[in-house]
Parts: C-alpha cells; structure tokens; sequence
C-alpha cells in the first residue's frame, strides 16, 4: 500500500481491528459513553432516516477524524477546537448538499438533524481524543467504528419503533391486515421520543447482562 | 510554542480552503437540488387537485400529462394562457414565476404577475393558484385547487420552512387540509370572504359564515393567523382574475 513510509503494522493487526469493534460493544458511543443521544432519539421513528443518518455521521466522521489526524502535528494547540470545528463544519454542510442534491426525501425528513451533526459529541470526542494523537489510518478507522457503533444502535432502535409504532419497515408494511383486522393497534407511543429513549435503556440492560465487564465493582 | 503569527496564518488558510471547498459544492450541485425543489413544486400543486399515485419518480411525467394549461395572471386580471403541444408544462412561464418576488412587487404597488395552473381531471378543470405567506419561523407556502367556478375548494396544500413540529407544522397534515374541501370562497352575494382559519373552532361563526371557515391548530396560532392572512392575501392578488372569469 503505502511508497512512501513502510508501515510497522499490518493494515488490520489486532490493535487496529480493535479500533473497529471496541466501539460496537465494549465502548459503544451511545450505550456506554452516552453520546449522541439527541439525535438517536430524533431520527430514529423509521429505519430509512436512521440509516442515512449512520452513513452521514460515518462520512463525517471518518473524514474529519483524518484530516485532524493530518493535520494534527500543524495545529496550534490554542486553537484545535476551532480547527476541528471548522473541519468537521466543513463536512457536515458538505454531507447535507448532496443529500439535498441526490436523495431529497430523506434530506427533508432529517432536516436539521444533519446540520446538528456538527454538534454531534461522538465527533469532537473522538477528534480530540483519538484524532490529535495518532496517525490517519488509526483514525479512520476509529471513526468508521465508532459510527458503526452508533449506526448499530439506531438501526436497533428504529427496527423496534418503526415495527411497532407503524407496522412497518422500510415502509413496507410488516404485520399483515389481517391482524388489524382482528383489532391490533399500532403503538402511536412507540413513534414518539420518550419510548426511543426508554429502548436505548432496554438494550443498554441487556448490553449490561451479557457483558460483564461494563458492570461496576460496587 | 507557536507564534501568534503562525496561529493567524493557519486559520486564516484553513478558513479559506474550507470555502473554496463549500463553494465549489455549493455550485456543483446546484442543478441537482433545484430539480428536486421543482419536482417538489410539481408534487403540491398536483397534490392539492388531488391527482392520485403521484411519486418522486413520476412527478414530471404526471404533471405534464395532468396540467393542460398555465396561465399567467397581472394586476388587472388579465390572463396570459400557456399551452404546449409537446406537453412540456414544466417549461412554461407560469412555472418559472417567483412568488416571492411577485408578492413583493405587489406590496409595492407595483405590476406583478402570478402563475395559475389548470388540471384537467376526469374531464373537469381545476385552477389552482399557489400561495405564499409568513408562519412562525419563517415562509410559509402551499397551494389552493378550486373547480371551474372558481369558488368551492377542491383541496388544499401547505408546507412551510421551520414551523414547530407537532404545532404549526401540522398545517402540512392531512387532518388539516382536508377541512378545506368543499368551503367557498364567496358568499350568496358574491363578496369575497376568503377562507378563515378560525382559533377555537369554525363552529364559532355564525351559521352563514361556517362555509368560509375552518379550525385553527391548537398550539400554533401564530402560524394558523399566517394561513388565515396568506389565504386572503395572495387571493385579493388574485381576486381581478377571479372575478373576471366568474363574471363570463
């Protein structure tokens, strides 16, 4: 791969494939770090803004996260937020046009969510702490795990509200007439934000039970 | 230690690169997100005639197969008709009619020209006139289908740029358009009432006057009295032309 400068590690050694899958479990932007949440709860009634909402942050992310790592030896310690603001504002307005210009629909469903990705925690949490420090290849693909981690979580969420609150997924209906026929009802609850939030705390619970590690001593 | 000077330098270029960058998005993409704001425009003004199995996909094709005629209409009521053989409407020049711009000559007193769209559906015509307005937050916007009477409502569309979700912005809901169906514009003598969007209830009118009027959104008066103004507004614009073909 690289002409310039022999890489010491493999592209995927262990250290850097745990880049990847740590944020999917054990340091989970949302579960375990408890970023992100405003938006989890925001876009998260239908499957299709969820994910387009994933792709975009992991876009972003994993851009900024490089062009910080690239940047990181030049920039004056004074004014990293800025640049990293700046950075990631960049991206962020860069994602929202061309989700404007190709895929409309879903741009007016998010809405201003895009453009509150810029105010996203996960991304300047991970800039400062991982971006400013290493080389770009880590930081990329620290950036593509920890969207995934994110992403993981939303799809979850949205799977859930949209199955129950509309009977849907992908807008394709899911639970047949029949059975509302038969007097089922969708959950309106499950469409509105407070039954996102308390599924973030059931997947967290079960997250918990499974993984030992994330239990405090006491 | 870096120097002030290179701090400076440094954001300086940064801010410079990241709005070439933008800009040249900016521009790239233009074509592309004015294409969806019209098939966007297409899909109200078909939207409020009620034309059915309309998608993103085939919204070009069915607003040129349903819109037969455009007109465009000046200050005294005079109409300038558009028909195109090739059944290319999108091209016309009612299409291309800027209501901001217009509704501000307007206020001015000045000439101004507003686009009218005919529908032809299951053989009977349907004028719609968009409308435009300020809600809340910002501009508010939609379209209003009337039969060939020119006075009872065949269906009407709102959209708006930043109401608040689940107050103002529920003008855009079905629940809320749908009240508008069947009301008039004009009462039994022939006087322009408009159409009322009325805080507490439509049933608060007198009987005579409950054709004109529908319920206001609870929570969002702000942007109910916007419908309510932009209604009457954009239609006394619209009222020399109106009159006109009310009157052959």
């Amino acid at each position: 791969m690289s002409t310039e400068k022999k890489e010491r590690e493999p592209l995927f050694s262990t250290k850097n494939v745990k880049l990847l899958t740590a944020p999917l479990n054990l340091s989970n932007p949302i579960t375990v770090q408890v970023l992100g949440i405003c938006s989890a709860l925001a876009v998260t009634a239908k499957l299709m803004p969820a994910i387009v909402m994933s792709i975009s942050v992991m876009v972003v992310l994993a851009a900024s996260n490089v062009v910080i790592a690239l940047l990181r030896k030049g920039i004056p310690p004074r004014i990293r937020i800025i640049v990293q603001l700046v950075v990631i504002a960049t991206m962020v307005i860069l994602v929202d046009q061309v989700l404007k210009a190709f895929v409309y629909d879903v741009s007016k469903q998010l809405s201003v969510f895009v453009g509150l990705i810029i105010t996203n925690c996960i991304i300047m949490g991970r800039l400062e702490a991982f971006a400013m420090s290493n080389k770009p290849w880590p930081a990329f693909l620290d950036g593509i795990g920890n969207a995934l981690g994110y992403g993981l979580i939303l799809v979850i969420i949205a799977f859930f509200r949209e199955l129950l609150g509309s009977g849907t997924l992908f807008d394709i209906r899911i639970i047949p007439q029949g059975f509302y026929d038969f007097g089922y009802v969708n959950n309106g609850l499950m469409i509105l934000p407070p039954m996102a939030l308390i599924t973030v705390g059931v997947i967290i619970w079960i997250q918990r039970y499974y993984t030992r590690e994330l239990i405090e001593e006491n | 230690m870096y120097t002030n000077g290179y701090i400076f330098r440094y954001a300086a270029i940064l801010v410079i690169i990241a709005a070439a960058l933008l800009s040249l998005a900016a521009v790239l993409l233009k074509p592309f997100q004015e294409k969806n704001i019209a098939i966007e425009k297409m899909g109200g003004i078909l939207a409020s005639a009620d034309v059915e199995g309309v998608e993103t996909k085939n919204t070009i094709q069915f607003f040129n197969e349903y819109v037969v005629e455009e007109l465009v209409v000046d200050k005294e009521g005079n109409a300038e008709s558009y028909k195109d053989t090739d059944g290319k409407m999108e091209d016309g020049p009612a299409f291309k009619i800027d209501m901001k711009k217009e509704l501000y000559k307007k206020s001015k007193g000045e000439a101004f020209h507003l686009p009218v769209y005919i529908i032809n559906k299951n053989g009977e015509s349907i004028y719609i006139l968009p409308l435009r307005g300020v809600g809340l937050w910002g501009p508010i916007w939609g379209n209003i289908a009337l039969k060939n009477d020119l006075n009872t409502v065949v269906g009407v569309t709102f959209d708006h740029k930043g109401e608040t979700p689940g107050l103002g912005a529920e003008i855009t809901t079905t629940a809320f358009c749908e009240q508008f169906i069947g009301k008039t514009l004009f009462n039994d003598d022939g006087s322009f009432m408009s159409i009322m969007v009325v805080k507490g209830g439509a049933a608060k009118l007198p009987q005579n006057m409950q054709i004109h009027g529908v319920d206001a959104i609870s929570g969002g008066t702000i942007t109910s009295n916007g419908v309510n103004d932009m209604i009457k507004d954009v239609l006394t614009a619209y009222l020399p032309f109106i009159q006109k073909q009310r009157a052959q």
